[in-house]
Formats: C-alpha cells, sequence, structure tokens
C-alpha cells in the first residue's frame, strides 16, 4: 500500500514564545524545530501499516528548503520517499497549502515510476489532527475535498482492510468508529502510536535518500496575518513552602485551606 | 444574520454548543444582525426552546436518513447550503473536535476561509479577528476577505451562560443530501470508562522526566488516590513510555482545570503549561529553582520529588487519623 503523510517544519519553543520584531512571525534565532506530534505519529503509523501490509511510505512538506531537515528524519525512521514543496518562506494561508499540496499530490500520483509504470495514487494520505504553530484545523480537509476522499480528523486508531479503512476517535469517556471507503484521509493524533527513535543505521541511510523538490503555482486564500503576539501573562509571586521533605506539612496545610482534603 | 452551528449529543445541547451561542450573542450585537442557529440532524422541540434561552431567534432544522449519526461529511454539506440558501453574514461554531471539522468541511466546499479558535471578532467590511496560535502560547491577529465569514471560537473561551431568551421558531431546512454524503458516518460506538477523568479530575498529581521511572510514578499514584484525583504526565514521560498518552497534560494532550494540580519534576514548557494553565492553583515540586514551572506556581517546594512525595502522603494520613 501506498501512503503519504503530509508533516510541517516548526519551531521548538522552550518556556515561552518570542516574536520577531515586525510581529509576523515565531523568532527561531535560537531554537531548533521539530513538527507536530500529531504528524509525528502520523508517519509512525504509516511506517507500521507498510511494515505490517507492505508498501512504500512518501513524506511530504511545504515550507523552506531547511525543512529537509524533518523529511529526512521521517526518512530515519523508515518513510521510503521525501518531497518538498519550496514556499519563499512566508507563512502561507491554510487555503493556499491545501492547495499546494493537492497539486503536488496530482503530480504524485500520475507521475510515472523508474520502471515506466504509473506510480498510482495513494490508498491512504494522513494529516496531522493540527499544525503545531498556525493551528488552522483545515488543511487535511480541504486537500481531502478537493481530491473527493473521504476524511476524518482526530484519529487515534486505523486498522486497514482490503476495500476499506477502520478509524477510531476519542469522545468523552469512549471513542467514535468510522469505517471509510480507500481510497482515504485521516487527520490523525498523538496517542496513535508511540514513535520509534532513528536508529544508527537508520540515520546513515536518511542522509542518502533523494528529495523530489516541486514548485507548484498556488493562489493565494482569503486569510492575511496581521501580527502576532503573546498574551497576557498571569504573573504570581510563589511562595516557597521549603526546600525538603519537612515542607509536607505547610504543603498540606495549603490542601486543607483548598478543601481538597 | 449570524449563524450559530448547534453540536447536541443525546437529545441535549453540549456545552459547547452554549458556548458557541454565548459568543455569537455578543458578535450578533456588534455586528447588529439577529442570531440564529442551525440544528443538523434534529427538530427537536427541546433543542429549539434550550437555543432560544441563549438568544437565537430562529433555529433552522435539518433532518434526513443521512443525518441519522454524526458524518464530518453529510455535517459539512448541511452547512455549506445553509450558506447558499440562507445566505448569513457569518456562520460561527465552538472550536470543538467537531465543531471545528464541520466548519472546515463546509468552507472546504464553499472554497471560503475558514478563521478556527477566535477569541475576538470585529465584524465589517473587512473582518478581522484575534486567533489561538500553539493552543494558546501564542495569538494572531488575522483578517479575511470572504463573502461569509467562517469562524470557530475556541473551546472555553467564554462560559455558556443563557441571555437574550426568545421564543424561537423552528424552521425547516430542506438539504439536498444523498448516500454519497453518508461516506463518513458514525458506524460504532465504544464506551470506556466512568469516574473520576483527567479533564475533570479535582486534583491532578502530575509527574515529569524528574520522575526517573516508570515505578517512580508509584509515589504519585498513592497521592493522587489518597486526594481523590488523577495522575498527569507531560509528553517526556509519555515518550519515554512511562505512561499512556492518555495521561499526557498539555498542547497535544489533555487540558486539565483541577482546583490544584501538583506539578513534580515538569520544567514547564510552554506546551506543557497551556494544558495545565486553567488549573485553579499550582503547587510545583522541582530542584530547579528558575524552572519556569516553578516561577509560574502559586507554590513551590524546591526539593528532590521522591522525598517530598511520600511526606506529603504520610502527612495528609497522619491528619485523617
Ligand atoms: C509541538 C509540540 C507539542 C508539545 N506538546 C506537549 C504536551 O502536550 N505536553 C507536554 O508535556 N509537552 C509537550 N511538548 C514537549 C515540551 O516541549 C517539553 O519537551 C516537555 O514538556 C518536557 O517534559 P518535562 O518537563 O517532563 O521534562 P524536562 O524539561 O526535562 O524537565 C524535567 C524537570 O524535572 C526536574 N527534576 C529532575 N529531577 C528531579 C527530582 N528528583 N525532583 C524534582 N524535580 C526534578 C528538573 O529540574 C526539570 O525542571 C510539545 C512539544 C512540541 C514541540
Ligand atoms: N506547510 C505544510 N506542509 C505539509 N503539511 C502541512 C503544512 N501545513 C499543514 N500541513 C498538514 O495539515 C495538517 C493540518 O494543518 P492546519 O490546518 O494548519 O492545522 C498538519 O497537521 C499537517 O499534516
Amino acid at each position: 500500500m501506498k501512503i503519504l503523510c503530509c508533516v510541517k517544519r516548526v519551531p521548538a519553543p522552550g518556556a515561552k514564545i518570542n516574536v520577531t520584531a515586525d510581529g509576523m512571525d515565531v523568532d527561531a534565532a535560537h531554537l531548533g524545530f521539530t513538527t507536530s506530534p500529531h504528524e509525528e505519529c502520523g508517519v509512525e503509523g504509516a511506517i507500521q501499516l507498510k511494515e505490517e501490509h507492505g508498501g512504500e511510505v512518501t513524506v511530504l512538506t511545504l515550507g523552506p528548503g531547511d525543512a529537509e531537515e524533518q523529511l529526512r528524519y521521517a526518512a530515519s525512521v523508515g518513510a521510503d520517499h521525501g518531497v518538498l514543496i519550496a514556499t519563499d518562506g512566508t507563512a502561507y494561508d491554510p487555503q493556499r497549502t491545501a492547495a499546494a499540496i493537492v497539486e503536488a499530490v496530482e503530480e504524485l500520483e500520475s507521475a510515472e515510476g523508474g520502471d515506466g509504470t504509473e506510480d498510482g495514487e495513494f490508498d491512504l494520505i494522513l494529516f496531522g489532527n493540527e499544525s503545531a504553530d498556525a493551528g488552522g484545523f483545515q488543511v487535511g480537509i480541504r486537500v481531502a475535498h478537493a481530491l473527493g476522499r473521504p476524511i476524518v480528523q482526530g484519529i487515534k486508531g486505523i486498522e486497514v482492510g482490503d476495500e476499506s479503512i477502520t478509524a477510531r476517535r476519542e469522545i468523552d469517556g469512549g471513542f467514535e468508529v468510522y469505517e471509510l471507503p480507500r481510497p482515504a484521509v485521516l487527520g490523525v493524533k498523538e496517542g496513535l502510536n508511540l514513535p520509534r527513535y532513528p536508529t544508527m543505521k537508520g540515520r546513515l541511510a536518511s542522509k542518502k535518500i533523494e528529495i523530489q523538490s516541486m514548485e507548484v503555482d498556488a493562489d493565494e486564500g482569503g486569510q492575511s496575518r496581521v501580527r502576532l503576539h503573546r498574551p497576557e501573562e498571569q504573573i504570581s509571586e510563589t511562595v516557597i513552602l521549603g526546600e525538603g521533605p519537612e515542607a509536607a506539612a505547610a504543603v498540606v496545610d495549603v490542601l486543607e485551606e483548598l478543601g481538597v482534603l | 444574520m449570524l449563524l450559530v452551528v448547534l453540536e447536541h449529543e443525546r437529545g441535549e445541547l453540549v456545552e459547547a454548543a452554549c458556548e458557541a451561542l454565548t459568543f455569537g450573542r455578543v458578535l450578533a450585537a456588534k455586528m447588529g444582525e439577529d442570531l440564529e442557529a442551525a440544528l443538523i440532524g434534529s427538530d427537536d422541540d427541546a433543542l429549539v426552546a434550550a437555543a432560544g434561552e441563549y438568544g437565537a431567534e430562529t433555529v433552522h432544522t435539518c433532518t434526513h436518513d443521512v443525518l441519522s449519526d454524526y458524518g464530518p461529511d453529510a455535517y459539512g454539506a448541511v452547512v455549506a447550503q445553509m450558506v447558499e440558501s440562507l445566505s448569513p453574514e457569518a456562520v460561527l461554531a465552538c472550536g470543538s473536535d467537531r465543531g471545528n471539522e464541520i466548519m472546515a468541511q463546509a468552507a472546504a466546499r464553499l472554497g471560503s476561509p475558514f478563521v478556527a479558535n477566535c477569541k475576538d471578532v470585529t465584524p465589517g467590511d473587512a473582518w478581522s479577528m484575534t486567533r489561538v496560535q500553539w493552543g494558546g502560547s501564542l495569538l494572531e491577529d488575522t483578517a479575511i476577505d470572504a463573502d461569509v465569514a467562517l469562524l470557530s471560537c475556541g473551546l472555553h473561551t467564554v462560559a455558556a451562560e443563557p441571555g437574550g431568551a426568545q421564543n424561537a421558531d423552528a424552521e425547516e431546512f430542506e438539504a439536498a443530501l444523498d448516500e454519497s454524503h453518508a461516506i463518513t458516518i458514525v458506524k460504532d460506538r465504544v464506551v470506556q470508562e466512568a469516574g473520576v477523568t483527567l479533564p475533570t479530575a479535582p486534583v491532578v498529581v502530575g509527574g515529569g522526566r524528574g520522575v526517573g521511572s516508570e515505578d517512580g510514578f508509584a509515589q504519585l499514584e498513592a497521592l493522587a488516590e489518597l486526594l481523590g484525583g488523577r495522575v498527569g504526565c507531560s509528553r517526556a514521560v509519555t515518550n519515554l513510555g512511562w505512561r499512556p498518552h492518555s495521561d499526557q497534560v498539555g498542547q497535544t494532550g489533555t487540558r486539565i482545570a483541577p482546583e490544584v494540580y501538583i506539578a513534580s519534576g515538569i520544567s514547564g514548557a510552554i506546551q506543557h503549561w497551556v494544558g495545565a494553565m486553567a488549573s485553579k492553583h499550582i503547587l510545583a515540586i522541582n530542584t530547579d529553582r528558575e524552572a519556569n514551572m516553578v516561577v509560574k506556581a502559586d507554590w513551590a517546594v524546591i526539593a528532590d520529588l521522591h522525598e517530598v512525595i511520600p511526606a506529603i502522603t504520610e502527612e495528609v494520613k497522619r491528619r485523617r487519623g
């Protein structure tokens, strides 16, 4: 089975997020980069399905050239191919992101393989439920709709059958089950699985895979950023109750006061 | 007109629907427009009346075979068709899993922008809004250029409050639906746990990498049980396989809101903090006085959690006698 995973490169901030002077971006000068945990689970899920059913996993990202790092990471844990849709580094709005991904998918699905056969369509396309930074909750749905394929969001369990895909999503105190015809699209959440760490061998192999670069023309969507800013912080004076186990009495005084004893 | 999409479950409006109506009431007043609602998959009088208590004047009800249970395709298609035939200026849902999913489905069909998880909305010729990024660690001011403003308000951005009571009229909406819309529909439901869950626990005893091992959590379990609470954890802990993901607090885990969160061995990264910040009180236990969790807490103990937590447990037992 052929599986495509869409991941987005985002900065990995620590205790707080700083914004650039013009307010248009996260100040990532001293930060590492990563993808959303949801998307990491998507990649792991795809690799597990490949291990169980055979096939191949392609990972796609739209972003600056540096986003190759996220594709190579995915390759180091078992993805077979990487595709990078280059942007000029500015933030695309959700409609534009989706339009670009749709174009890329159509091109990938109609491309001829090295053996002269058509590569054919992806049986399953995986998105994160939401991107870590923008959190638009929509790119996957827009792509699925444009491709005319079913999608369900919030997925924490996937089983693949010959004709259909069964997907589970959490609800209050339980879960719902959906059955989608193939080919299908899913928006997955962290908790789907526990992503593996790359092995040394995987890391070496990932350096050698070829990253396919694509350029696509996608129209701007209808949403535009004005500025980013931090929410107001409630600053509290921390009362230090002690520096060792003898603070236990003071802690229990607090619990008593709060009425949770 | 502002159209609010109502989420309902087992014959009742869910909390998120009441939040959307409360948020929508203020927005409709700013717009100088009527507040109306969309009730998909039901035409229950009790639900219509409940929407009226939150200020909806008219409730557009839509029932059909393919709407007998929840399905994102069918629900999104109905919202898109309502936009086309009722011509609202704006459509609002609550940014719950379903709310955001339905709105994105409708937006994809209409080819319009959709702005998820707004905190504040300014209507006008050009609409602008402040929305949540990074799960709440950052805000984005954004603007849209569209014929209809498709929005969701962040979950728990406002507290649900009845107001502007109306004797809401029910109006049947005839949607063009067929079997193709049933492509994604809930096929089965599994109920798992009852009792105290992480999102509703009055006390959460959280553990991070500082707990040191899977076994180290036994001390946290003992204290949580004694206090009628639950154990939570950081992502470092789930990644190490010490606890299941269902215990994870944060941006990609659970949002908690206990009376008190006892956060031990957790540094307080922003992605953890956004899941913990709705706690009414925070008590941090950490060896590092400068840890973000300590700085942001109401109280802190600067010490090894493995010494402090058993001592707290003993003290609680002693006082209870
Ligand atoms: C997009 C994204 C989403 C994320 N989502 C989440 C999320 O949902 N939830 C989440 O938690 N994280 C999330 N993270 C990860 C987050 O950035 C941090 O890596 C993580 O929260 C760190 O966990 P920690 O505090 O347990 O570990 P550390 O940061 O390693 O902190 C350990 C702490 O334990 C203290 N300590 C050590 N030993 C002891 C001892 N004996 N007694 C007392 N204290 C001790 C140390 O002083 C330190 O403060 C996300 C990251 C990204 C990029
Ligand atoms: N720039 C991007 N490149 C690749 N995938 C993306 C990009 N932006 C969003 N996605 C995918 O779409 C999902 C939803 O994104 P969003 O609508 O921004 O919340 C993410 O979890 C990713 O899987």
